[in-house]
């Protein structure tokens, strides 16, 4: 039995290939038609053909085991999810001007704190922020930029939104997966490729490379640039060699590097030392640099700090960048859009009820079994409860953290999160899904086209996270012509 | 202009090193084996030589009482005691090659991996003599596909020399071993009568190493033992004569900058086998002059390391039983 669409239906979430009427939406018109026409034979051939291609690509992730890290084949569903150009151009611009006033507000802090001086910012937000960093204060980055690379989460509700979830401004990753899902698809869907316009995805090396490279301090032809990785422990190691091979740079750990007397940064090479400009870290900004931060870190470069101070090294993300990564500090995006930029926020942010404010607290604990109860700053999905579908005693826990400690949580209302057609034993069924585009800010600023879609992989569940049973999908942003 | 990370070099030279290594205990298993099977059933011969050649003989007592069959078996295919065994040593020459992926081509990867699945669902199959054979023969098999494949595939730089130099130094270990504990109890002390069985022993010996057929092409006499001594120190052609795995070493370090400390420790090396006077440590000081010969690539690797490798925090466990101890039977 092939695929049918007549007894597909996503229940009150937002499909994004078929409509409530069952209908398929602009731009999907062509893949619902061309997957009806595909045998189960064909589709178990596709998938095989998926799966093939990403073992013998490398493509995989780190879990921890009992017996230490082991490479896994992240789950890859082979029908893409479709995004129209139109509606694409749009969050393009959104998420640009978001990631600038975010740049503006992070610059601000560690300098003049304007923002909390004009009063659109709650200094105590500040003060018990875990991921402002005192050591960074009255330190100028190159360009004004400190978050290079951002990685935010778009979700659509049911009733079609696009609304920003949170910002990943500290080492934000998956777009290696993006970039490989396009190779699989192109392998395995050919034909689809010549149907439809699709817009290509694999200019991102190319633009992270310069981006990085107009951050260098010493104007040169060809700076060196490094990729910093903590380690083929790290669940995201496949992406920083990945990238670092496809820039060309060298993918380096912190024992590669030293700090000279002259506070340059230089990596250990068989001919000696050699300096280096940019570098493209992907450590915790706490793990650095034991002689500033944690000091048993061993994965950072002692010195690294001052030889950033000193402008001698670019440094992206830059340290301290992640003060905007916080729950907390989300809620005031929009202000922050209107503040700096003097502009109406093109892209939404999810409603947000801050438990520190008193009455916004009071409705939390009131309609605990009506909200998501999120920490402030967790990243991976940990340490959050789907007030919906968590029991009475979990309520109640929740209620305890968040008197305790108003100011590390947040609550939202519960989306339902859009689903896409997704193969699963051999039907399609649809399954939630988020979003997360990549966006590059140095001389100019640059969105991926599309980004990593994740799916949730079980049945109505909403957590999309690798390291929670979630899968990826290619993402396909597709000129519809005309209109 | 690309540049080469000095711990790049280090995993490079180990990955080849650990390769080296793994070929050659599944050889010595095999040459041991059909030795063996010779020998009158009453020999005094067994499997005790083989873990003294590992020189971590030491270690093997602490764990076992007797070095029977299936004990030595264990512990050079599979002890997790023995970091040199052969799956422990592709356990870490797969570290080093995932660690450094996007240096060797894919192709390497593939194999390697092949190879060290092969030998971890297998293993078991080293305890019967009769499903022995095809196992260590596989694994000698894809350790020349391997060094084939990057021979023919991989970039000829600096890079390459790391994977050489690697090769070279361990295989010139491995023939000191091999000599420093067969050679000796091979050797007649008094006089030069050949007891019936030491011809096969010697034939053994160059096996061991490979050695055999090129032997008898280029030496042209019967297999004496000070003959394939010297062949196995001082034959400047064959891969596993010492002499030749030096000159190799060397070339590599020709193409490699700040090579002075290194060459010089080679050249040191090279000196004490060229000029050794087979005849007369043959017949007294053998063990004394391989102790030297130890110590000088004692002496290479380390100045390899604190010139290429410099400033690494390195796990001693990835590293070899070194020093050497100096045959403990």
């Amino acid at each position: 039995m092939a695929i049918t669409w007549k007894n597909y239906s996503s229940g009150d979430s937002f499909d994004e290939m078929i409509t409530p009427g069952g209908r398929a939406r602009t731009g999907a018109g062509k893949i619902v038609q061309y997957l009806r026409g595909l045998s189960d034979g064909d589709l178990r051939e596709r998938r095989e053909a998926a799966e093939l291609a990403m073992h013998v690509m490398g493509i995989t992730f780190t879990v921890y085991s009992e017996e230490g890290g082991i490479d896994r084949v992240w789950p890859f569903d082979i029908i893409p999810r479709i995004i129209s150009a139109r509606e694409w151009r749009r969050t393009d611009e959104g998420l640009q001007q978001r990631v600038q006033a975010l740049n503006m507000f992070i610059a601000d802090l560690y300098d003049e704190q304007r923002i909390i001086e004009d009063g659109v910012f709650p200094r105590e937000v500040l003060e018990q922020s875990v991921n402002y960093r005192e050591q960074c204060i009255g330190i100028k980055p190159a360009l004004g930029v400190w978050a290079h690379i951002c990685g935010s989460d778009l979700v659509r509700d049911s009733d079609g939104t696009m609304y920003v979830l949170e910002d990943n401004l500290r080492v934000p990753s998956g777009v290696s997966y993006m970039l490989e899902n396009r190779l699989v698809m192109k392998r395995v869907f050919p034909e689809l490729f010549e149907d439809y316009s699709i817009l290509p995805v694999d200019g991102y090396s190319t633009r992270l490379f310069d981006m990085l490279a107009s951050l260098s301090p010493r104007p040169a032809d060809y700076p060196t640039i490094v990729v910093l990785t903590p380690g083929i422990y790290n669940s995201a190691y496949f992406e920083h060699s990945y990238l670092a091979q496809q820039m060309g740079v060298e993918l380096v750990s912190g024992s590669d590097l030293f700090v000279g007397d002259d506070d340059c940064v230089y990596m250990r090479t068989i001919n000696g030392r050699a300096q280096v400009d940019v570098i493209y870290r992907r450590v915790d900004d706490l793990y650095l640099d034991p002689e500033v931060f944690i000091a048993d870190s061993v994965l950072g470069v002692p010195g690294i700090m001052r030889a950033w101070r000193k402008g001698k090294v670019a440094i992206a993300n830059a340290p301290g960048a992640g003060v905007a990564d916080d729950k907390v500090v989300y809620a005031y995006v929009p202000e922050m859009i209107r503040y700096y930029l003097d502009q109406e926020p093109i892209l939404q942010n999810v409603p947000t009820y801050l438990c520190m404010d008193k009455e916004q607290r009071e409705y939390v604990l009131a309609n605990l079994d009506k909200l998501v109860v999120k920490p402030a700053n967790e990243s991976g999905g940990y340490g959050m409860m789907v007030g919906p579908a968590a029991s009475k005693k979990t309520h109640k826990e929740f209620a305890d953290l968040i008197k305790k400690n108003p100011r590390n949580y947040i609550a939202q209302p519960t989306l339902s999160l859009s689903t896409s057609p997704t193969l699963c034993d051999g039907h399609v069924e649809p399954r939630h899904i988020d979003l997360r585009p990549f966006i590059l800010s140095g001389e100019n600023s640059h969105v991926t086209r599309g980004g990593l879609t994740r799916v949730a992989l079980k049945k109505g569940s909403l957590v999309v996270n690798s390291s929670q049973g979630g899968g990826s999908k290619d993402t396909w942003i597709v000129e519809t012509g005309g209109r | 202009m690309t540049m080469l990370l000095s711990s790049v070099a280090e995993r490079v030279y180990w990955f080849a090193r650990y390769v080296e290594r793994v070929e050659n205990t599944a050889r010595m298993i095999l040459v041991n084996n059909n030795l063996l099977l010779d020998m009158p059933r009453n020999s005094t011969l067994g499997w005790a030589p083989i873990v003294s050649i590992t020189g971590l003989a030491e270690k093997f007592y602490e764990s076992h009482k007797e070095a029977n069959e299936r004990n030595v078996m264990r512990f050079l295919v599979m002890d997790p005691a023995n970091q040199s065994c052969m799956l422990c040593s592709l356990a870490h020459a797969r570290e080093n090659l995932r660690t450094s992926r996007a240096i060797f081509p894919r192709a390497v990867w593939e194999t390697l991996n092949d190879l060290y699945t092969y030998t971890k669902e297998n293993k078991s199959s080293v305890l019967t003599r009769r499903e022995r054979y095809h196992f260590m023969q596989h694994v000698i098999d894809s350790c020349h596909l391997i060094s084939g494949k990057l021979s023919a595939s991989m970039s000829h730089d600096q890079i390459y020399e790391f994977v050489r130099m690697g090769r070279n130094i361990e295989r010139a270990d491995m023939t000191s071993r091999v000599i420093d504990v067969r050679a000796d109890n091979l050797l007649p002390k008094h006089d030069e009568e050949l007891k019936p069985f030491d011809d096969i022993q010697w034939k053994s010996v160059l096996d061991s190493l490979a050695g055999y057929q090129m032997y008898r092409r280029y030496v042209h006499v019967r297999v004496r033992g000070v003959e394939v001594l010297r062949y196995l120190l001082q034959d400047i052609y064959f891969p596993r004569a010492i002499h030749h795995c030096f000159n190799q070493a060397e070339q590599c370090l020709r193409n490699l900058p700040m090579n002075e400390a290194p060459q010089y420790a080679l050249v040191k090396a090279q000196r004490l086998v060229r000029n050794a006077r087979v005849e007369r440590i043959a017949h007294h000081k053998l063990n004394d002059f391989i102790n030297q010969l130890q110590l000088a690539i004692i002496d290479i690797n380390s100045e390899l390391t604190s010139t290429y490798f410099e400033g690494k925090e390195v796990s001693p466990a990835l590293y070899y039983a070194m020093p050497h101890e100096l045959a403990t039977a």
